[in-house]
């Protein structure tokens, strides 16, 4: 309880108002995202949930300057996407690792390290930080494909910590592994997320991961899309992966399940 | 061993079929001799003898070419005339040097092409219309003007060569500068890489495997082009002044030996490109 109200009072990281974004096809107009308006404070984890089609993936691809929205505002940490971007505000994770299978592991988390520019001896000191902090010390000197799906997806999200962006954007990072696998994720993800303090964006399809992480879970609906409940998790930050059997975590999936099913009635 | 057999075998069958139709194809010969002399016609033992070893025969056998081979390379002084090494080498220069050339040329557009909306649109109908045009018909024109600017030998065979093997490395490069998804091509756009970044870092590296499919395609167009360079002027020196001067004085021995020359000659020159890129894609750690 505590955290949360902790974190609300601190500043807004992301900020979207009236947010809309109409992607033209050769079938005509598709809007994506219609009146949008979200506050992401520093240090929140919020998860975005809601069925196929939905407007998740674009929502968190404009605010990672992927997209361009047609109309409203959206900013981070005070400016527009693109500035933020070249401010490197923000590591993005993609649904699939996308490793480059000629380089290493280490390799590969040293890419964006190279792009920006850092020093050599900088570079090495960073790789064996977030190595550390996925629990893949020791791999470094290995290829993709010598290492499993899970760990793989770690080391995709190491290369996105590496160059110490504040924000975390993650589209899905997990929907390709079981579960058992996706659990154990679940739980490294919260403890990464306590030690670094950042601001987390997470996509799921999952109501009880999405519960399970988030300090603020968001609840989207299609046709258009747009954000139907927004709700802030009473659960403590120190969450054991038995916290899905307490009363609270059942009470906030039923709610976050009445949302998903109020969306789509509204048809 | 289990890889060698069928390749034997095919390899005996070829062999064999080859002789029934030497001796067919060179019996009009003896025929035509008893004729002459008067004399009746052979029987088929003595007939087959006499279409084993004819000084111009319509097609030579296995045995005479591969006699002709060794005889024309072990057998005699690299600096001789009638040396195949010599004849081989000069053609394998222009080869490389076109080879040279046209990847170079190949490499080159396909970048413009990827980087520049308007070569994109521009080039590819143009270097698709050179590939229709017959090479024999633009090799001499190739070699007259060039030969009017005062460049003889090598360059012109090269240019010949390198206008056959610019188009693989053209499209196989085009292919694989693409090769990368719009999910690797996104998560450079999150570190504000540069065109040139994303080049270096994702284009090129991802490329590696179609260059190299492509390389082998072109290394033997390459050797097309220098023999086909060689046609028109005059049959001085390289494997395809062999072909020419063989055909001239009916020395079917000679152009079936140096036929096969050129064929070795291709096959070392892709197993070669083959072995570096086996070397390349291992060491980038792209083959398991
Ligand atoms: N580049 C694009 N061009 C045109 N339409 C698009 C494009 N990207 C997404 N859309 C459309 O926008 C809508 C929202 O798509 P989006 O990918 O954001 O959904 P999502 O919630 O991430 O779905 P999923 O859960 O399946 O990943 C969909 O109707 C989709 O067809
Ligand atoms: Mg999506």
């Amino acid at each position: 309880m505590k955290d949360t109200t902790q974190n609300s009072a601190s500043s807004p990281v992301i900020e979207a108002r009236n947010l809309q974004l109409v992607f033209s096809t050769n079938d005509g107009p598709v809007q994506a995202l219609k009146d949008v308006n979200l506050t992401i404070n520093k240090g929140d984890f919020v998860s975005f949930i809601g069925p196929s089609g939905c407007g998740k993936t674009t929502f968190l691809r404009a605010i990672a300057a992927l997209e361009h929205p047609t109309g409203g505002t959206l900013t981070v940490n005070g400016m527009t996407p693109d500035e933020a971007r070249r401010k490197r505000a923000y590591g993005y994770v993609f649904q699939a690792a996308g490793l480059y299978p000629w380089r290493t592991i280490a390799g590969n988390i040293r890419l964006p390290l190279e792009i920006m520019g850092f020093s050599k001896a900088d570079q090495d000191a960073r790789i064996a930080r977030v190595l550390e902090l996925v629990e893949l010390s020791g791999f470094g000197k290995k290829f993709p494909w010598q290492l499993s799906g899970g760990m793989q997806q770690r080391a995709s999200i190491a290369r996105a910590l590496a160059f110490d962006a504040d924000i975390l954007l993650m589209d899905e990072p997990f929907g390709a592994l079981d579960e058992i696998v996706r659990d154990r994720l679940n739980e490294e993800v919260l403890k990464l997320w306590a030690r670094t303090g950042k601001t987390i964006g997470f996509v799921t399809h999952s109501i009880p991961e999405a519960v399970y992480l988030s300090t603020k879970i968001v609840v989207m609906s299609p046709r258009p899309g747009r954000i139907t409940d927004v709700i802030d998790s009473p659960l403590p930050k120190e969450r054991p992966l038995d916290i899905r059997d307490s009363k609270e975590f059942i009470e906030i999936s039923h709610r976050v399940r009445e949302g998903l099913r109020a969306g789509h009635s509204d048809e | 061993m289990s890889r060698i057999l069928p390749i034997v075998t095919v390899l005996l069958v070829i062999v064999c079929l080859w002789y029934v139709a030497a001796v067919k194809l060179n019996a009009a010969w003896v025929y035509d001799q008893a004729a002459r002399a008067e004399t009746p016609a052979p029987g088929f033992s003595e007939l087959v003898g006499l279409t084993m070893n004819q000084e111009r025969p319509v097609l030579p056998t296995p045995h005479q070419v591969g006699v002709e081979l060794v005889k024309s390379t072990l057998g005699m002084q690299v600096s001789s005339k009638k040396s195949l090494v010599y004849h081989g080498w000069v053609t394998i220069s222009a080869t490389l040097l076109g080879f040279l050339i046209g990847t170079t040329a190949g490499i080159l557009l396909a970048v413009g092409i990827i980087h520049n909306k308007a070569m994109d649109l521009s080039v590819m109908p143009w270097a698709i219309a050179s590939q229709t045009i017959p090479i024999l018909a633009i090799a001499p024109m190739i070699i007259v003007v060039l030969n009017s600017m005062g460049i003889q030998g090598l360059i012109p065979k090269a240019i010949i060569s390198a206008f056959l093997s610019f188009f693989p490395v053209l499209v196989g490069m085009v292919k694989g500068l693409r090769s990368p998804d719009q999910m690797q091509l996104d998560l450079l756009a999150t570190y504000s890489a540069s065109k040139a970044q994303t080049f270096w870092k994702l284009r090129l590296p991802s490329s590696m495997p179609y260059l190299f499919t492509s390389l082998k395609v072109g290394i033997a167009a390459s050797l097309v082009g220098a023999i086909v360079g060689e046609l028109p002027t005059g049959a001085v020196a390289g494997l395809g002044a062999r072909l020419l001067s063989g055909s001239y004085y009916g020395q079917t021995v000679q152009i079936w030996a140096a036929l096969f020359a050129a064929a070795l000659v291709a096959a070392a020159l892709v197993a070669i490109v083959g072995l570096i890129e086996k070397r390349t894609l291992k060491r980038m750690g792209m083959a398991r």
